[in-house]
């Protein structure tokens, strides 16, 4: 870990403490138990954000390319899999989801991305576009549109914690904690992925520089390829949660919406950018629609997470941990 | 053999500059000028200006405005919807409020409105760049979404939050008849056209070219950073305001916020891609495109007598919509404009082969 990282961990750690220590001033020490629930929710949430962050990330490093169709993909993922689960055990459909994500990130190297290299980022960008408008018109073709119930296991009911330090404990939602304990491990998973590896390490070499690692004899179009595997292998695990949470239906396409911030926030560049970014937007979301929403009118999280990415930008154009971009005529 | 300019010697500075200094052009864009303004409102049948000609017309009107920044100064921007949003509250603000106001003066107000606005969020143009400012064009278009669905003042306590404009007049005739609402729009849409097109080829345009080309170094040559980018969001907003005041009055006449969503500037930034960056003539050839595109898959399992439910055709819509955008991106990655321009470099030499 360089000198920048960390001197943006630590920037990232005091405005979480700052936002921390100043909402509770707002509320009164009183209501102390509540204020650590929005808290703790706002957490659980921005994880989520990551989720779909991190699939963002990994596509724009290795290829260049903002993805619009993370979104679409985890939809997609969500649709295969709650409708194989009707025919078959879930770890059969399970396994053909992945399949199935692998076997479309094949399809996107191959018909797309192969096709339009050397062009302008922002042509490639509405390519994505044109997939996400595809994938969604596809995914509901063939698995129906209506809003399915996605069972994977994971308990409903919410507990209480802490019973014994605060009066009335505090409610968390274990469907949260189970969700942020997945992440945590694919993380952990992507990261040793991307270190240990021989193919993580092509990855990382594609990242930094495509030209010279095509010159070291990596083959570029099998690592786009891999990437777009791993991405939809994160839209999947995102579809699930997301999924379980909120039922299985085209709504769940706006998610990518809620990670855009997250990954300007982080910077475009960045994997721990983007779990930082998804907390610090979660957290907001959250203190926002429940202590400023009230007085605003109600249902300000919508455009709360982009003012905050945006006021964010204007003192670190980069996002928190992307790459210090320096022109040069 | 018609389209060359052999022979077409300019000898004075005013021929050089002209507009369309090819003989051939002017008498093709004059004659269709005639044909739109004097022919078409008597051939074309109510469906024809209801459903084709008035959403074309208007959504070019916003793809110019969203070329300029985008095609002309490179800034990409995700919040048209919201300008237009602007354009149309706004106009609606004015004509409630202010009842004796001239429209064609409501719809210029409406653009100034944007303007200010379009220049707000451009601010941050000056210090993020790409995705990054993308992304960040994203907050005005869901502020503004919001802004419009919650704050009552501005859709007048309305308690649907739906509005309606006002019956259309000017100088005391009504615009009433489809013919008549096609003619007022081609009007605006022509003006500010030729305005667009002598903006872009003079010298703000070539800033604006030159910042979206590398801004660093037209910063060096003396291009001040500031001023195009933040004329070419001030302009680019003012047309796209208008182009939302014509959306809600004359094409939609009583709408809500979801009118301008985030959908809205997808479509217009598809336009702008599809017809082509940087071209006036591309925004008019993109928005027919994507004008015309969905009637079409809409009518095609008829006319192929295919069944399918409505659910079905709109998801098959999606798929091909999707597929013939990646399509276009890989075959002509510059555009329908860029396609027009080698059929008219062929012509030039057809039906010779040198």
């Amino acid at each position: 870990m360089n000198i920048a990282t960390t001197r943006n961990l630590t920037i990232a750690f005091f405005i979480l403490l700052a936002a921390g220590a100043v909402s509770p001033m707002a509320v009164g020490s009183a209501k102390f138990p509540q204020w650590l629930e929005v808290v703790l929710g706002g957490l659980m949430s921005g994880v989520l954000y990551s989720l779909v962050a991190i699939g963002l990330v990994l596509i724009f490093k290795a290829s260049g390319v903002f993805n619009f169709a993370q979104g679409a993909m985890v939809l997609f993922a969500a649709l295969s899999l709650v409708r194989l689960m009707e025919k078959m055990p879930f770890v059969v459909a399970l396994a053909l989801t992945v399949a199935i994500m692998v076997a479309l990130a094949w399809l996107i190297e191959r018909l797309v991305l192969r096709r339009l290299v050397n062009q302008d980022p922002i042509v490639l960008f509405m390519a994505t576009l044109g997939i996400a408008y595809f994938l969604d018109g596809f995914g509901q073709t063939i698995w129906g549109s209506d809003i399915y119930t996605l069972n994977v296991g994971m308990p409903k009911e919410p507990k209480i914690l802490l019973e014994g330090t605060f009066e009335g404990g505090i409610l968390v939602n274990m469907e949260d904690v189970i969700a942020a304990i997945l992440a945590t491990i694919m993380v952990a998973g992507l990261a040793l992925f991307f270190q240990k590896t021989a193919t993580g390490r092509a990855l990382r070499a594609v990242a930094d520089d495509h030209q010279a690692a095509q010159s070291v004899g990596i083959p570029l179009n099998r690592i786009w390829v891999i990437v777009w595997s791993v991405a939809g292998l994160v839209a999947l695990v995102a579809g699930v949660i997301w999924g379980s949470k909120l039922g299985v239906q085209f709504s769940l396409q706006q998610v990518a919406l809620k990670a855009l911030p997250v990954v300007i926030l982080g910077g475009f560049t960045s994997i721990p950018g983007a779990i930082v970014g998804g907390l610090i937007i979660g957290l907001g979301e959250k203190i926002s629609e429940v202590y400023l929403g009230p007085m605003l009118g109600g249902g300000i999280e919508n455009w709360f997470a982009y003012v905050l990415a945006l006021v964010f930008l204007l003192f670190r154009p980069e996002g928190l941990f992307g790459e210090r971009h320096i022109d040069r005529v | 053999m018609i389209y060359r300019e052999t022979g077409q010697f300019k000898t004075t500075y005013a021929s050089d500059q002209q507009l369309f200094p090819i003989l051939q052009d002017r008498i093709f864009v004059i004659g269709f000028l005639v044909f739109a303004f004097g022919v078409m409102p008597f051939i074309g049948s109510e469906y024809l200006f209801r459903a084709i000609l008035v959403p074309f017309l208007i959504l070019s009107l916003a793809a110019i405005g969203l070329n300029i920044l985008v095609g002309y100064c490179g800034q990409v921007s995700l919040g048209t919807g919201a300008f237009m949003a602007i354009g149309a509250y706004s106009a609606y603000n004015l004509a409630v409020r202010v009842p004796d106001l001239n429209l064609i003066v409501i719809f210029l107000l409406a653009g100034v409105f944007s303007t200010i606005v379009g220049a707000l969020f451009g601010i941050p143009s000056l210090r993020i760049k790409g995705f990054y400012l993308a992304v960040a064009t994203l907050a005005a278009q869901f502020f503004v979404d919001w802004l419009f669905a919650r704050v009552k003042w501005f859709t007048h306590d309305s308690s649907s939050g739906n509005v309606s404009a006002p019956p259309l007049e000017i100088f005391g005739y009504g615009i009433d008849t489809p013919a008549q609402r096609y003619l007022f729009v081609l009007a605006f849409v022509c003006v500010f056209a030729l305005v667009a097109r002598n903006l872009v080829r003079g010298a703000i345009g070539r800033s604006w070219m030159a910042t979206r080309d590398m801004d660093v170094a037209a910063e060096v040559i003396g291009i001040r950073p500031m001023y195009a980018k933040l004329s070419a969001f001030a302009v680019s907003s003012f047309i796209v305001g208008v182009a939302g005041a014509l959306w809600a009055f004359v094409y939609l006449g009583s709408w809500e916020p979801l009118a301008f969503d985030v959908n809205r500037s997808f479509q217009l930034l598809f336009m702008v891609i599809i017809g082509g960056l940087g071209s006036i003539l591309g925004s008019f050839l993109g928005a027919a495109f994507i004008v015309i595109l969905p009637l079409v898959l809409n009518q095609l399992p008829g006319w192929l007598g295919i069944p399918l439910s409505t659910a079905m055709i709109s998801h098959i819509e999606f798929m091909v919509f999707g597929a013939l955008i990646v399509f276009f991106l890989i075959v002509e990655p510059r555009g329908l404009a860029r396609l027009w321009a080698i059929g008219k470099e062929k012509l030039r030499l057809w039906p010779f082969p040198h």
